[in-house]
């Protein structure tokens, strides 16, 4: 099953730079302190996420190398940037990365489905159900930090 | 005249059986060499300085407020005063330090001017920022002792006259988490229990509430009725043996001793135990919630053994006082602080509720919650909307209830912010930090000692990058720190409305004139809009009313169909004998004893103010995710798992820090260090320890100790006492003012220099109960050489 396995190392890789620009993102803006605290916490689920994977990976293995070439790189954020407008924009990008590792989830849980891995679909629903929660809390905090980043900020 | 209440705090005992009504005593204090017989008037009002809004009548003599009598015919307190009610009551209003003229800085120091100019400073840079930069650029930071029409005023000014979303109160620190966690359980704030439940139930639980301290006539109102006939069990929630856990031990119940910052993995245990022994009201459940088998999930791995490994309560216990509560049928919950200011708020709050709706104990007799407020009128800042609400508890993310106030104020409604939840006060700390809210205008409260790393709060006021505008009854911290200082009357100066814990509508009428010219918050309001000129949609101005009974009658109207109603009230309804609890409408003449006795609860899509929240993260849930629940009237089941508090011990910093409040003080001292009763019976700050963490630092009690944590430190004296091991409590009242100028450490007593900028992710309530702290000893106790 080639595929899937790409599919699995994909949640793998996607998951792994999800939580190192959780974490990127809470050092960069440690003095807000719910950004700090919410994205280190954020960060753990992916680990969880990983570690929860981490047997699908071994039984499934997990292709780097695609077939289908690789067009959209989620690199990762490896800066943060600074001050109102900065905060707003990488809590944007964390947001684009989330939804790859959201949709990512929604493709496996259909690979499991077919195969009939309970397992593997439970833990597809479960990280999916979570990488959801953690989408709708960047929505929020991107409304709030919005007008004022928009409008007043320097 | 009444016995000492300093000492014997709770006074006298009257004993009466369940079911029966709380016998009346009246208590009376009049200040010294007053008689009884020379007052020549009395005054209807309700105490201010606690959240139990005691009925009281003031005594006024020569034009001077001279002592308070407490209502016999009143709902809350059947006649009884507290030692702050008595002692506290009116003595700061004769203070000679009253601020009597307003002040300007001048030259980077406040000197006295006339009312013209203070006022036109502030106009002209409110018209300059606005001018500038918008709306966005002002912030409100009220209080939670303002009256009813005043937080209107200032919420009508705000949303629709600047049109901020800026605006909140330091009822964020104290009540709003009993708001959230209502929302998050019912749909919409407002309390569903009484203080009557007290009469009723045959089970007190007190969640993180030192009610013994706090309000200190509700305790005599369970002690009355723990020292009678079929008393009830008690059960305590805290980390220290306070009053409340020795009458949980001598009732039969239990005394919890979570580690701090651990509540809601204690709550996850006592709700397993609840479902694993079948406590729970299947009828009512299946009719009246939804949420059920996701709470069920949440709290599986809950066992009493894990709730002793997190919390180092003994597993026992945990059954013990989960059996008490699964077995009585009548419970009445209490919440406070020790839940709303510590880790995961909202959720351990939320956690009480569930207890409540999985047995179907809400609206009877006797089964009720009470989840505190810390503060008086605190229920007015968010029922108006003052804070970080919405006025009429709308929900700021329905298009529908937008315009409904729109209409009832005549503007657009795009005027009304509401595009983004509504800012929390440590946000608008954070924005006049950087200096994108240029403008910050603080009302009646005093945050430099009041919120959280107080260090940082000093230097946001202090700075140039924002615009401080304080206005209070004294030069308080904050005061001193601000570009324009307002002198304000205080209560018993002006006339108007509050609102108690259980709802309770009390009328506080103007007893004296204010000293020199001070004005009312009201008045000062009003006079701001007039000077900006805010108008409504037909150029007429956006604040119409000059009285507080012109206020209040557009206040009621606000309210119309709202849950809560406040149309069937007036100000000659509330001149009666007693309080009266909202709703007060057609249906409810006589107001409303408890909420949701029909178990329907407004949970309705159209109607509830809030859509909801994820509970661990804060994640705001939106309009179609709530449709699609179809709650139509059922209570929500919300659970969430346990996580460690942000600040754990460590090596540098191995005790558990948390604050509180203590039975001689209110908010900051501002009024009660003016009693000298007060004052003498808890002049200074101190640290509680126990023996072992004291034996182990070679302090003794009474020693000099420095305790510090990451972000600053204090010296102060240090008490041996019964607070859990590991665990290290100071009083949180204590600021660098000191009425006698006696106390060697006021400069460095102020618990907050230690606490942490971090908040719960739903109520957005500060933590201010856990921090990791070291406490090292700096000398002897003096007294002892
Ligand atoms: S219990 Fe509270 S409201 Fe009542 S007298 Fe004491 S301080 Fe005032």
């Amino acid at each position: 099953m080639p595929h899937l396995s790409t599919y699995v190392g994909l949640a793998d890789h996607s998951e792994e730079t999800l939580a190192d620009s959780f974490r990127t993102i809470a050092d960069g803006h440690a003095h807000v302190a719910d950004v700090f605290h919410t994205c280190r916490m954020l960060a753990g689920w992916c680990d969880d996420h990983r570690s929860r994977l981490s047997e699908a990976v071994e039984r499934y293995g997990e292709q780097d190398d695609v077939d289908e070439p690789e067009r959209l790189h989620a690199a990762g954020l490896a800066e943060p940037r600074e001050g109102e407008i900065g905060l707003l924009r990488d809590l944007q990008d964390l947001h684009v990365l989330a939804t790859l590792v959201q949709t990512t989830w929604v493709v496996i849980a259909q690979g499991a489905q077919g195969l009939r891995d309970e397992e593997l679909l439970e833990i597809a629903q479960h990280c999916r159900g979570e990488t959801e929660r953690q989408l709708s809390w960047l929505t929020t905090r991107m409304k709030t930090a919005a007008p004022q980043a928009l409008i007043v900020a320097p | 005249m009444t016995q000492d209440r300093i000492d014997d705090v709770w006074g006298e005992r009257t004993p009466h059986a369940r079911g029966t009504e709380w016998p009346t005593r009246v208590d009376l204090h009049l200040h010294d060499g007053v008689r009884e017989e020379e007052v020549e008037r009395w005054v209807q009002s309700a105490c201010l300085l606690c959240s139990n809004g005691c009925g009281v009548d003031i005594a006024v003599k020569d034009g001077r407020m001279v002592g308070v009598r407490g209502r016999a015919t009143d709902r809350v307190n059947h006649g009884r005063l507290g030692p702050k009610g008595l002692y506290g009551s009116t003595p700061w209003a004769s203070s000679p330090d009253r601020l009597t003229r307003p002040l300007v800085r001048e030259d980077g120091r406040l000197v006295e001017t006339d009312w013209e100019t203070a006022m036109g400073r502030i106009v002209a840079e409110s018209t300059r920022l606005l001018e500038e930069k918008g709306p966005l650029s002002h912030g409100f930071y009220t209080s939670g002792q303002l009256f009813l029409e005043e937080y209107y005023v200032q919420a009508v000014v705000g949303k629709a006259g600047v049109g901020t979303p800026h605006m909140d109160g330091n009822t964020r620190l104290c009540t709003a988490t009993a708001a959230a966690a209502f929302k998050e359980s019912f749909g919409t704030d407002g309390q569903p229990g009484a203080y009557d439940d007290i009469e009723h139930c045959d089970a007190v639980f007190l969640y993180g509430h030192n009610m013994a301290e706090t309000q200190t006539v509700l305790w005599a109102r369970i002690l009355d009725r723990t020292r009678g006939e079929d008393p009830p069990k008690v059960v305590c929630v805290d980390p220290r043996r306070t009053a409340v856990a020795e009458e949980a031990e001598r009732t039969g119940g239990v005394h919890l001793r979570p580690r701090v910052g651990t509540n809601l993995a204690l709550m996850n245990a006592l709700t397993r135990e609840v479902l694993e022994n079948d406590w729970v009201d299947r009828d009512y459940v299946e009719a009246h919630t939804i949420g059920y088998d996701d709470l069920v999930a949440t709290v599986a791995p809950y066992t009493p053994e894990e709730a002793e490994r997190i919390c180092g309560t003994p597993a026992d216990d945990v059954r013990r006082a989960a059996r008490i509560f699964g077995e009585s049928e009548a419970v009445l919950s209490t919440v406070l602080q020790g839940f709303y200011q510590s880790h995961q708020a909202t959720a351990a709050s939320v956690a009480v509720h569930n207890l409540h709706l999985l047995r179907g104990m809400l609206g009877r007799p006797g089964a009720g919650v009470l989840q505190m407020n810390g503060q008086p009128t605190a229920q007015n800042n968010r029922e108006t909307g003052a804070d970080g609400d919405l006025t009429g508890f709308r929900n700021w993310d329905n298009p529908q209830h937008v315009r409904e106030l729109a209409e009832q104020w005549n503007v657009d409604p795009m005027t009304i912010p509401h595009w983004a939840p509504p800012t929390h006060a440590m946000q608008i700390f954070s924005y006049a930090e950087a200096g994108t809210i240029g403008l910050l205008w603080i009302s009646a409260t005093n945050p430099a000692v009041s919120m959280p790393e107080s260090a940082r709060i000093r230097r946001i006021l202090g700075g140039d990058q924002c615009f401080v505008v304080v206005q209070d009854l004294f030069l308080t911290e904050t005061a001193e720190l601000a570009d324009v200082v307002l002198p304000a009357a205080g209560w018993g100066e002006k006339t108007g409305c509050f609102t108690n814990v259980d709802r309770t509508v009390h009328l506080s009428e103007k007893a004296v004139d204010p000293p020199g010219e001070a004005r009312s918050d009201l008045d000062i309001f009003v006079a701001y809009a007039d000077a900006m000129g805010f108008t409504d949609e037909d150029g007429e101005p956006l604040v119409k009313w000059r009285t507080p009974e012109e206020v209040f009658d557009a206040w009621r109207e606000a309210t119309r169909g709202r849950p809560i109603d406040y149309t069937g009230l007036s100000y000659d309804k509330l001149r009666g004998p007693s309080g009266i609890p909202w709703p007060v409408d057609e249906e409810h003449p006589d107001g409303t004893v408890r909420l949701y006795a029909d178990g329907v609860f407004p949970t309705q899509t159209e109607v509830c103010e809030t859509f909801g929240h994820d509970l661990v993260t804060g994640a705001a849930h939106t309009e179609e995710e709530h449709r699609a629940l179809r709650p139509d009237g059922r209570a929500f089941l919300k659970g969430a798992p346990y996580s460690p508090p942000h600040e754990e011990p460590s090596e540098d910093f191995p005790l558990r820090y948390t604050t509180g409040r203590t039975v001689y003080h209110f908010h900051t001292r501002t009024k009660t260090g003016r009693a000298k009763r007060l004052d003498d019976a808890a002049p200074d700050a101190w640290v509680q320890l126990c023996a072992s963490d004291a034996e182990a630092r070679g302090v003794a009690d009474g020693d000099w100790v420095l305790v510090e944590s990451p972000r600053g430190s204090i010296e102060v004296r240090a008490r041996i006492g019964p607070v859990m091991e590991g665990a290290v409590f100071a009083p949180f009242h204590y600021g660098h003012w000191d009425p006698t100028g006696l106390c060697p450490d006021a400069e460095t007593r102020q618990a907050n220099e230690l606490t942490m900028t971090v908040w719960d992710p739903v109520s957005k309530q500060p933590t201010f109960k856990t921090a990791a702290c070291q406490v090292t000893k700096v000398r002897t106790d003096e007294r002892r050489r």
